[in-house]
């Protein structure tokens, strides 16, 4: 049996894996040396509150863009999650539920999953582009959202809906566990490798006898279900539901996804890598407020840094 | 003053060019020396650097060591443009015109007649250029026809009149006729002539012989990336040529197989329909046979194999596993009947090239190394890949190296080896050595052999004829989507071979 090594053929093939973690050690440690205040246990427990709901959405991104799509309607899904479940997480006056709490939880998970499904299946067995699917879906749950609450977001819900978004016990453990169930399925099951496969050359793997459909069907439903998670996370933290709700998200993850290291094209990328892109984003719009950056000039920082991330990347790869 | 006289004799002189793709060479110190108005026909076998030396001399890749001349002048081809400037014109094998746009606007493209200082195109004038190089050159094609109009021959002597319309000098033909038919050719030889008397050279690259006798004058071989002769049509018979583009006895190649074929047949198709690809496709496989589909490309080979592994639908017909009717619908139902799919293109249809060899080889078999169908089983994964690795001897520094940094010869081991783990009964093999280098070439024959003296029941498609004579037990010639022909080996016969591929081959 052949030793188990690990042939670095120089510092750049190794930095192009890791250059990520660095950056993201490098970041946080500047920060923590620079202003105290950052590495107080409030400071942190804030990030994680902020990144919490980016943090969902990117897992799912990272499969939809591993099979070389995109998921533009995620925000617009979050919305109408969050409508639909808050609509049944309502408590008369002394804060008793009309509904049990599964009800709402079951509800905002299935609508995003029933979402990502429709966008799935038009991709998969229609052969529509991604980006032109998901940009529908993106119009049509916003709108679907808007119609179903009348314009209105849900207020009075119940203590206990409240109680998921609370503290960092409540989306961190929701974060925790999708970030493991994301691992896993893309780094430890057959599925997972199926999604490499189609991402990497969708005609080989047809032809290896993948079922390409399903695979590209579960990573439409399985984006859609997380962003129904993110809108009932969403929407306890703020503990209202509004149909106004998740707008832009979309391109939070995506930027979190390339910035991790998983390209556009396909293919390439890995759980690990989206996880630190969403805490870089996190740490980074945590440090400029710490800094007293303007939110304008915050804006101005963060696209340069995502296209600064991708063309690294690039640079490290060629 | 002799040497004087050879630079000005030559339109053309590439010397000692040397290229390599990823550390594999693909030619070697090789010379092309073309006269002003002659046809320079480029022989080779596939994979012996014709395509590599055309696509350096049209800019398209960049030599790594050698000189080119360009009447008498060194000259440096760094990007298509620059070759076209230089009087460089190529016309590929797959066409590839604007087809929105008409005959008239897809000469003119990129160097359009303008009205003075304003930028608008004068369409008039225009037209009457076109018109006027279409009656130079005896075309009879309307300059308004939308190209997508315009028949595949057609669109061929518009890419010409295109190449004539830069003042190219030299005009490189990459199969020309591989797509059109008899009269179309005769009409196309006639063009050529034309050009010839222009002092334009034309570089011909072709595999149908008669065609080279017809119209070339001198003609250049290679063989394995190196410059092996070059001698005046005139001079070189069949034979001579072949044994040149060959150049080492068959049986040196291609291993003696000790176990016959049994007389089981495993594996039938009968009357396999696909309206417009094939029709009436029938042909049974026995167990241990190695079994040649041969033709020429385009001839649906590829099309009835796709088929029958459940690529693409058929409109009628049948196929049985061992006389059974078996319904595939999808490469999932063919893998289950052990039906193994080597396909044409390694880099479209083979492989991930973005993956490591591991993920590759266990992709057609990942159930097999999945706990509960789902959870990876990694110990068991990378036992069987290192395995395959050292009983294919692939190259590879590792099994999780990336697969697009292999050579040509390695990768395809990998094809074979993801399918060869799923211990197939049946194998389809699409051209299995298209661009790979002799060393490797040998290697894939010998595992061939050894899977059919094993009991394998093997269907190889090729178009390389000795590999076809060297490996086969029987072989069907398909021309037109038809089967025009079958040989048993002790009736293998070259000529037949090719005249039934070409539609020309009667049994009296």
């Amino acid at each position: 049996m052949p030793a188990q090594t690990t042939n670095w053929r120089s510092a750049g093939d190794f930095f192009s894996k890791y250059g990520i973690y660095f950056a993201f050690v490098i970041l946080a440690g500047t920060l923590a040396i620079w202003k105290p205040s950052f590495r107080t246990l409030g400071n942190i427990d804030d990030i994680f509150q902020q990144v919490s709901v980016n943090g969902i959405l990117a897992i799912g991104m990272t499969l939809v863009i591993i099979t070389a799509g995109i998921d533009l309607s995620v925000g617009s899904v979050l919305a109408l999650s969050a409508v639909v479940a808050t609509s049944f997480a309502k408590a008369n006056d002394q804060g008793v539920p009309y509904h049990p709490l599964i009800m709402p939880l079951a509800l905002g998970v299935l609508t995003g999953l029933a979402c990502g499904a429709v966008n799935g299946v038009l991709i998969a067995k229609r052969r529509l582009a991604p980006f032109i699917v998901t940009l529908g879906m993106m119009t049509v749950a916003r709108g679907l959202a808007l119609v179903y609450s009348q314009g209105r977001p849900e207020i009075s819900l119940s203590d206990a809906y409240d109680a998921i978004g609370e503290g960092l016990a409540g989306p961190g453990g929701i974060v925790l566990a999708t970030v493991l169930a994301g691992i896993f399925i893309l780094h430890f099951t057959r599925f997972g490798r199926y999604v490499y496969a189609v991402g990497g050359n969708e005609l080989a793997a047809k032809v290896s006898g993948v079922n390409t459909d399903r695979v590209l069907i579960g990573v439409y439903a399985i984006a859609g279900a997380l962003a129904g998670v993110a809108g009932i996370v969403e929407s306890s933290r703020v503990t209202s539901g509004s149909p106004s709700a998740g707008g832009g998200y979309e391109l939070n993850a995506i930027a979190a996804v390339v910035i991790g290291g998983t390209s556009l094209n396909g293919g390439i990328g890995t759980m690990g890598g989206t996880i630190v892109g969403v805490l870089i984003i996190g740490v980074m719009n945590n440090g400029l407020d710490l800094l007293q950056v303007s939110s304008y000039w915050q804006q101005v920082v963060k696209g340069a840094i995502i296209v600064c991330a991708v063309l690294l990347d690039r640079k490290s790869r060629s | 003053m002799a040497a004087q006289r050879s630079t000005d004799e030559f339109l053309l002189k590439m010397e000692g060019i040397s290229k390599a793709f990823s550390g594999v060479p693909a030619l070697h110190e090789v010379r092309l020396e073309v006269r002003k108005g002659e046809v320079h026909a480029l022989m080779g076998e596939n994979g012996a650097g014709k395509s590599t030396l055309m696509r350096i001399l049209s800019g398209i890749v960049q030599r790594d060591r050698g000189n080119i001349e360009l009447g008498g002048r060194s000259v440096e081809i760094k990007s298509p443009r620059e070759a076209l400037d230089l009087g460089i014109a190529m016309i590929h094998q797959e066409l590839n015109p604007v087809r929105a746009m008409t005959a008239a606007e897809n000469i003119f493209l990129g160097k359009e007649p303008c009205y003075p200082f304003t930028g608008v195109v004068n369409r008039k004038k225009q037209r009457e250029m076109t018109l006027k190089l279409f009656r130079d050159m005896d075309v009879t094609i309307n300059p308004d026809k939308k190209m997508a109009e315009l028949s595949l021959a057609e669109m061929q002597l518009v890419e010409i009149v295109k190449a004539v319309s830069c003042q190219s000098r030299i005009i490189i033909m990459d199969e020309p006729t591989s797509a059109i038919t008899g009269r179309e050719v005769a009409r196309l030889f006639e063009i050529i002539r034309g050009l010839k008397t222009r002092g334009i050279a034309i570089i011909y690259i072709s595999h149908k012989m008669d065609e080279i006798f017809q119209i070339s004058d001198t003609i250049t071989v290679l063989r394995d990336g190196r410059y092996i002769e070059t001698r005046p049509a005139k001079e070189l018979d069949h034979d001579t040529l072949v044994k040149l583009m060959v150049g080492r006895k068959i049986s040196d190649m291609f291993p003696k197989r000790t176990v016959a074929p049994q007389s089981e047949v495993i594996f039938e198709v009968d009357h396999l329909t696909r309206r417009g690809l094939f029709e009436n496709i029938s042909f049974k496989v026995k167990k241990g046979e190695v079994f040649g589909v041969a033709g020429l490309m385009g001839a649906g080979r590829s099309e009835v194999m796709e088929t029958v592994f459940g690529l693409r639908p058929a409109d009628a017909g049948a196929v049985r596993v061992h006389g059974r009717d078996v319904r595939i619908k999808s490469p999932a139902d063919s893998i289950r009947h052990r039906i193994a799919f080597i396909t044409e293109d390694r880099q479209l249809k083979g492989l991930n090239l973005k993956a490591t060899v591991r993920e590759n080889i266990t992709l057609v078999n990942l159930k097999n190394f999945s706990l509960f169908g789902q959870l990876l089983q990694f110990k068991k994964e990378n036992a069987v890949v290192d395995s395959e690795i050292e009983k294919l001897r692939i190259k590879t520094r590792h099994r999780n190296q990336i697969v697009r940094t292999l050579s040509g010869g390695n990768q395809q081991k990998v094809v074979l080896a993801k399918w060869l783990i799923t211990e197939p009964e049946i194998i389809i093999l699409d051209e299995p050595t298209r661009g790979i280098d002799i060393g490797a070439k040998a290697e894939i024959y010998k595992i061939i052999a050894q899977l059919a003296e094993q009991g394998a029941t093997i269907i190889m498609i090729s178009s390389e004829m000795e590999e076809i004579l060297g490996m086969c037990d029987r072989v069907i010639v398909l021309y037109h989507g038809k089967i025009t022909a079958e040989f048993a080996r002790e009736a293998f016969n070259q000529e037949n071979i090719i005249k039934a591929a070409m539609g020309t081959w009667s049994a009296n």
